[in-house]
């Protein structure tokens, strides 16, 4: 078993599309008590490659998370990273994969110093060994010269830091992040991505990283978009806006949105999605088509707006509606979040 | 070993870092035996049945405990907030077998509570107890042992909590009356009755009485002191094994 684990894990070092995938999840289904988390997933991320998990709060990808590193067994279907079972063969798993995950844990009565230590020894690192490792750690995080500081001291951002060296100290195939920008301003945010894209590029790391946040999803090499349990969308983010035609035309009604979007599909021949008290068209030359059904419809029309396609127009493709919808109160995180987009 | 040595060493660590929690630890035992002890033995002086003791003195083997089982208890109050930050998520997907994050926990919690207890000792002299260096070695061996059963216990208890508010629900609801029936405010053989059975039931009882025996040679004890230490050693390897089998119940349900 051992053998063929480090031979998988030495085949996804090499770069390029046809090797084996680090992480396969085959047709996952979780239910709790009373509902479907995950209602069959699969997808595969390949190696060295920044994967992201892209869905609402109430999606699955938390639970999709839980089981990936290793603390909850799926209802059916099963999780597989560098040829380990998630379910079945978790102890081995565990050595292969460096977990962050949304809350904190690093210590904030530890030092830098301290935190890394202490995780070091859960994975079996000692002496020198370690002491060397800690210290390219903390200057790979940019942190060298605060190893000697308790965390309690230092900024979001810097906490953080210290979570992915933490993640990164057993030298780990693959690094599944949650969330991991949970809290952070945007320069920090940016660092992170920066810092998760050299990862990928000079240490040939896979990462898969759940996020809410379209600007950030954006910056992954493919994307997993997850809505209520199922995968509604698979692919690099070009090829995912790519399939959605010419332009979206927002406009806001001025009386009743699905009245002007009857009359509008009459006259143009179009798909149109009702939104609220909004209509949405995807069209080719979306700024010739303003002035005619501006024009056709006069005084129905409160607003209109015309915009290259952004992955929200793919979850709204995909799954008819928003991708924060008003039914779906979530926590007040992700309400402020929310109230931040707009 | 490894993870469990790191794991207590992180619980030490933490202890001396909040320096509140050391003036707690110094000195509530202090004010705790000198306020109860005073109280009830001018109250109860007469009629105690602590034969010619003095309360004050009768009361010591029973405040040692009591310093014990609160430290024991309420450090493993860190396993919720270890639970409520990512902390303890960061250790269950470590590769660490479950018995060494127990096993580092518990002993973490024991160490503290010990040290507490032996610390209690420095008054002894003012308790007329006057020790021999066997006898101080065997009074740590009772306390390390006490200390373990309730540090295990705590964390069994804790494990499965989210909140701390539950956590001293249960520990009201449960363990203050082990307290109050271990024979530290009054003798077992002053009891009767059913309070008596679970006197004797009780594991705290022999924790008393073993450190009764070993402080005050002369006091009767209900109980021969090996004997209380091996039901003391066998109840620290049932709550032992109650924190495992906690620990081990993974399921489809989430870590946290």
């Amino acid at each position: 078993m051992v053998s063929k684990v480090s031979a998988l894990a030495d085949a996804g070092r090499e770069p390029g599309p046809i090797s084996t995938p680090v992480i396969s999840v085959e047709n996952v289904v979780h239910r709790y008590e009373t509902r479907t988390a995950l209602n069959g997933v699969s997808f595969e991320v390949h190696p060295a490659e920044l994967f992201g998990l892209l869905g609402p709060n109430g999606s699955g990808k938390t639970t999709l998370f839980r089981i990936l590193s290793t603390l909850m067994i799926p209802t059916s279907g099963r999780a597989v990273i560098m040829g380990c079972d998630a379910a079945q063969d978790a102890a081995s798993l565990r050595r292969q994969i460096g977990v962050v995950f949304q809350a904190q844990s690093v210590d904030p009565k530890l030092t830098a110093y301290e935190n890394l230590w202490h995780q070091g020894h859960l994975y079996g690192l000692r002496g020198s060994t370690l002491k060397k490792r800690i210290g390219e750690i903390l200057t790979r995080v940019g942190l060298a010269d605060r190893a000697k500081e308790r965390v309690e001291t230092f900024s979001g951002g810097m906490q953080r830091r210290i979570e992915l060296g933490k993640g990164l100290l057993h030298y780990p195939g693959v690094l599944l992040l949650d969330e991991p920008t949970t809290g952070l301003d945007p320069g920090a945010r940016r660092d992170l991505w920066q810092y998760l894209q050299i990862l990928r590029d000079e240490e040939q790391v896979s990462v898969l990283v759940t996020t809410h946040l379209m600007e950030e999803a954006e910056r992954c090499d493919r994307l997993a978009i997850l809505n209520e349990g199922n995968l509604v969308a698979l692919g690099t983010p070009a090829e995912l806006k790519s399939e959605i035609g010419g332009d979206i035309i927002m406009l806001d009604a001025a009386h009743d949105a699905t009245l002007l979007a009857e009359h509008i599909r009459a006259r143009f021949r179009v798909e149109t999605t009702v939104m609220e008290n909004q209509v949405r068209i995807e069209r080719e030359g979306g700024h010739r088509f303003v002035p005619d059904v501006v024009e056709a419809f006069p005084g129905e029309i409160q607003a209109i707006s015309v915009s290259k396609p952004a992955l929200e127009d793919v979850f709204i493709r995909r799954t008819g509606h928003k991708f924060w919808s008003e039914d779906r109160e979530a926590n007040s995180e992700s309400d402020k979040k929310r109230k931040k987009r707009r | 070993m490894l993870p469990a040595f790191t794991l207590w060493w992180r619980e030490i660590v933490r202890f001396y870092r909040q320096p509140t929690r050391v003036v707690g630890v110094l000195a509530s035992p202090l004010v705790f035996w000198l306020v109860i002890g005073s109280g009830f033995g001018t109250s109860f002086r007469s009629g105690s049945g602590a034969g010619q003791q003095h309360y004050l003195d009768y009361f010591y083997p029973g405040a040692l405990i009591m310093i014990v089982l609160f430290t024991s208890i309420f450090t493993m109050m860190s396993v919720i907030e270890d639970r409520k930050e990512g902390f303890l998520l960061s250790v269950l997907v470590a590769p660490v077998p479950r018995t060494a994050i127990v096993l580092g926990k518990v002993l973490g919690g024991t160490t503290l509570s010990a040290v507490q207890g032996m610390i209690f000792l420095i008054f002894a002299p003012f308790a007329g107890v006057h020790l021999q260096l066997l006898s101080v070695l065997l009074v740590a061996v009772v306390v390390f042992l006490v200390s373990f059963s309730l540090t295990a216990l705590g964390f069994a208890i804790a494990w499965p909590m989210d909140s701390s508010q539950a956590f001293h629900a249960i520990v009201n609801l449960f363990l203050i009356p082990l307290w109050l029936l271990s024979g530290a405010l009054f003798p077992l053989a002053g009891a009767s009755g059913w309070i008596r059975i679970i006197m004797r039931l009780n594991p705290l009882t022999y924790g008393v009485e073993a450190l009764r025996g070993l402080l005050y040679p002369g006091a009767e004890t209900s109980f021969p002191l090996a004997s209380a230490m091996a039901t003391l050693a066998l109840f620290s390897l049932i709550m032992f094994g109650l924190a495992l089998l906690m620990v081990n119940r993974r399921s489809t349900r989430p870590a946290a």
